[in-house]
């Protein structure tokens, strides 16, 4: 089946780029990502990768191309034997989610925009407001939040979900608002009022201004999203002690089973990938061992109930963790389309608040970037964050004998504060084991 | 002899006192309350309750003067201060047996006498030189406050007066001078003029009741200067001499003067002091300052096992203010998390005549903390209920964050405001954006419509004017 390759939004604000360069050529067989191609914004150069696999058939916006608008095809690529001429139906979302879960900056941040009238995304989450400050999810959960709190919070792209409400029965007041840092956007400006300095202004990281070495250069503004991604993950980095616990997981068999599953899934058309059997894998986990799908509250510790999986997505201006709620009760099927729906949206800066706030767990994967093994930062308040490096092949010892494996390193970072290690250790050995013996994830 | 070990002691039972006494055996804590006077302390004995009564007879009178602006005929009316006095300790009993009835209900362990601490836990109770100890966890100390003497001119109870003489007087006074313009100031000062006697007001600061909106202050002024009254402010009384037939007074006035004035009375309400002295607190090493025990937000002292509420705490001194600091400080002594009261959601009330009441800041403190202000002010004069009462004399005046829409303050002067502020007060405590208020139906006619009114006036958009 032919598969359109449209201009992706690089970022929320995103509506035309440069095909800089083509890194493949018609005729080129392409992988799940394989680097297709370079593309420009007035911002910064970013690789487009594929994620399906086939032939690039045809390609229809040469390099060099100016102005090329988001959404327009620029290359086909067909399966093998397929008929490129034939013009098969588009498949939706197919271009935008190159590129997704392997995200080469993958920490995962709400990405709340956090100045107002300047940047499109801020326009769009007020926009999107309403349907969060009435109070309800799309899953009916009622949040608890006072008319001023709810509006300061549309308005500053705050999520409320984030929050742990102190007034009358865990309402969110403006004093939530305004005291907790862990907020999702700027505090400072949540207590501008008070101070008539511009809120805005305030570093969202606090960082010593740059000296300058007479080294040429330029200074670009920070965007809202680049000033939330700052805030929060120092923020974490600063309150939640982070332990790191790695396994290495043999994939073989989460391979094989893919494969099949493919292969019987290809005529609905949904194809799985690795990082979709991974997300599947993190919320089964995080049910069994629920002592680490919590967050810390201070006072409390919020224990969920259900797993919802943050997935870090990457996008130039930034980053944002779209999310997999319950994925736990999900088919793998319905994860991966979801994913591949969710994924083609946050390129275009499309999600709703509600689609990328909140979760209780997050992935990141980098494995496509040929990263070995890293360690995640936690996305508060969440307590804990999956950092999944490359599947490759090595030299493995298997029943006492050197043989060669599929393996891959996943590293846990936990919230101390929240997650005990025995606890952590017990949730890397359910991931590994599911992982392993992926019948588990479809049981 | 009896048990005398409790869960919690609470030191003085007026509004704060008893009520934290009533909470506490709510939760099931064995509960003593020690008072020295009577149940019920100031506010019910000698302040807010026996005021308003004392006011209640002032405003009928006021009315059965102004009969014919109704269409009705009065003849020969008069005053007997005697029996208005006596209405008002009427209620006051009432009351006060009413706190004796609820201690009794609730199981409390009333001591009368004076309660001293003794040490963390402990509390000695002296009663006609016999001593009883009383041992609890945990102490509340709610001893209040008592009116602020000048120090050149103490009270004799007979020319110069504090509150307490005020509530009754030996005897109606014909020319009062009445130094202060809080609440309770004017209160006096309202009830008195209306009672027939020639007022002066001498307020030391620029404007009359100066803890209120400056346009508040401003209509006030103009308001008792035509029911007769003489306003001094920014003037002082330098002093104050009683006589054989009443006291002299030398005030000096805004532009540096000294003036000379006789009057048959005085009163001194200046401010209060609160009641810290001989309960033990300085042993025990608890902080104070300028004289008011300090607390954090569920009313702890710094001693592990005291707290404190009310008057003898912070301010603002209400008796509400006090009421819910009870309710906190049991909630957290009993383990549960009450919320912290937020002081820009306390309202206040004054009961002269016109009314005042407010909650939350100022425009001109809203502006000084930087906000970006939305203010507006709607007249009872374009309100139908307050022409039809033959009471169109007051405002109702909002200010809004412009930024957030958050209600920051409410300002009212006019009939019946104090029952009004309340729904300011619930909308500004639920943090109600200004949408909320201009959503909101109010029912006609009524005074309330011109809470609607101050709102739409805020944003530019009143109906009725």
């Amino acid at each position: 089946m032919p598969i359109e390759l449209k201009m992706p939004a690089l970022s929320p604000t995103m509506e035309e780029g440069t095909l800089a360069k083509w890194l493949v050529k018609e005729g080129d067989e392409v992988k799940s990502g394989d680097l297709l191609a370079e593309i420009e914004t007035d911002k910064a150069t970013m690789e487009f990768e594929a994620i399906d696999e086939g032939v690039v058939s045809q390609i229809l916006v040469a390099e060099g191309t100016d102005g090329v608008k988001v959404g327009t095809v620029i290359a086909v690529i067909t399966g093998e034997g397929e008929n490129a001429g034939a013009k098969a139906a588009p498949v939706a979302a197919a271009p935008a989610t190159a590129a997704k879960e392997e995200a080469p900056t993958s920490q995962p941040v709400r990405a709340e925009p956090v100045e107002a009238p300047s940047s499109a995304s801020a326009a769009e989450a007020k926009k999107d407001g309403p349907s969060t400050s009435s109070g309800q999810t799309e899953k009916g959960d009622r949040i608890k939040a006072s008319p001023l709190a709810k509006r300061l919070a549309a308005e500053q792209g705050i999520d409320l979900k984030a929050l742990t409400g102190t007034g009358p029965g865990g309402r969110i007041v403006k004093a939530d608002l305004e005291s907790a840092p862990k907020g999702a956007a700027a505090p400072a400006a949540a207590s501008a009022p008070a101070a008539p300095a511009p809120a805005s202004a305030a570093a969202p990281a606090a960082a010593d201004p740059i000296p300058d070495f007479g080294i040429p250069h330029e200074d670009e503004k920070l965007s809202g999203m680049r000033k939330t991604i700052a805030r929060r993950l120092s923020q974490s980095m600063q309150e939640a002690p982070h332990i790191y616990l790695t396994v290495d997981i043999r994939l073989d068999a989460l391979l094989k089973l893919r494969g099949e599953f493919n292969a019987s899934l290809e005529s609905r058309g949904v194809k799985l990938s690795v990082n979709d059997m991974l997300i599947k894998a993190l919320a089964v986990a995080l049910e069994r061992v629920p002592s680490c799908n919590v967050s810390f509250g201070g006072d409390v510790m919020r224990k969920y109930s259900r797993a919802d999986i943050s997935v870090a997505v990457s996008i130039p201006g930034g980053l944002i963790t779209p999310i997999i709620t319950d994925a736990g009760a999900k088919s793998l099927s319905k994860i991966s389309t979801e994913m591949a729906e969710l994924a083609g949206r946050a390129k275009e800066g499309k999600l709703k608040p509600e689609e990328y706030q909140g979760g209780t767990a997050s992935i990141s994967n980098m494995g496509m970037m040929g990263i070995k093994q890293f360690t995640a930062v936690i996305n508060p308040p969440q307590a804990m964050i999956m950092a999944i490096g490359a599947g490759e092949k090595r030299p493995y010892v298997v029943d006492d004998a050197l043989a060669i494996a599929t393996v891959m390193s996943a590293t846990g970072s936990f919230d101390h504060r929240a997650i005990d290690g025995a606890d952590g250790a017990l949730l890397m050995k359910t991931f590994k084991e599911l992982v392993e013996s992926p019948l588990g994830l479809v049981a | 002899m009896a048990d005398t070990n409790y869960d919690l002691i609470v030191l003085g039972s007026g509004p704060g006192g008893y009520v934290a006494a009533i909470r506490a055996a709510q939760l099931g804590l064995k509960t003593a309350i020690v008072e020295r006077e009577n149940l019920g302390g100031i506010c019910l004995n000698w302040g807010c309750i026996p005021t308003k009564a004392l006011l209640r007879s002032a405003e009928i009178y006021h009315y059965m003067q102004h009969a014919g602006d109704y269409g009705l005929i009065a003849q020969q009316i008069s005053a007997d201060i005697d029996a208005v006095v006596k209405r008002s300790r009427g209620v006051a009993k009432q009351l006060s047996q009413g706190v004796a009835f609820l201690m009794k209900k609730h199981k409390i362990s009333v001591h009368m006498g004076e309660g001293k601490l003794a040490s963390p836990g402990k509390l000695t109770v002296t009663n006609d030189g016999k001593t009883e100890t009383l041992t609890a966890k945990n102490i509340i100390v709610a001893t209040g406050a008592r009116a602020r003497d000048l120090p050149f001119a103490p009270a004799d109870g007979k020319r110069i007066w504090t509150y307490r003489h005020a509530l009754v007087p030996p005897e109606m006074p014909k020319k009062l001078l009445v130094i202060g313009s809080g609440a309770i100031g004017i209160e006096f000062a309202s009830f008195y003029s209306d009672m027939g006697a020639e007022v002066t007001v001498v307020e030391m600061l620029d404007r009359l009741v100066p803890v209120e909106d400056a346009d508040v202050s401003a209509f006030l002024e103009k308001q008792l200067k035509k029911q007769g009254m003489t306003i001094f402010t920014g003037a002082g009384v330098e002093e104050l001499k009683a006589t054989a037939s009443g006291v002299t007074a030398k005030i000096k006035t805004k532009d540096g003067k000294t003036e000379s004035a006789e009057f048959s009375h005085a009163i001194v309400a200046i401010g209060i002091v609160p009641n810290t002295e001989n309960i033990g607190l300085e042993a025990l090493g608890v902080k104070t300052t300028k004289g008011h025990i300090d607390t954090d937000a569920m009313c702890r002292t710094n001693v592990p096992g005291i707290w404190a509420i009310g008057d003898v705490t912070a301010p603002p001194w209400l008796a509400h203010k006090a009421m819910h600091e009870s309710v906190i400080s049991v909630e957290a002594i009993a383990g549960n998390h009450p919320h912290a009261m937020d002081p820009r959601n306390i309202p206040g009330c004054t009961y002269c005549r016109p009314q005042i009441a407010s909650v939350g800041l100022t425009e001109a403190k809203a502006k000084e903390l930087g906000y970006e202000v939305k203010a507006g002010t709607f007249p009872f004069i374009g309100n139908g209920k307050a022409i039809a009462l033959g009471e169109a004399e007051g405002f109702t005046k909002t200010v809004f964050d412009a930024k957030t829409g958050e209600l920051l303050g409410a300002h009212m002067i006019g009939a019946e405001v104090t029952e009004l502020i309340q729904g300011y007060t619930i909308g500004k405590t639920a943090e109600l954006v200004e949408d909320d208020f201009i959503g909101t139906v109010f029912p006609h006619p009524t005074l309330s419509e011109t809470m609607h009114e101050g709102v739409l006036a805020a944003f530019g958009r009143p109906l009725h004017i």
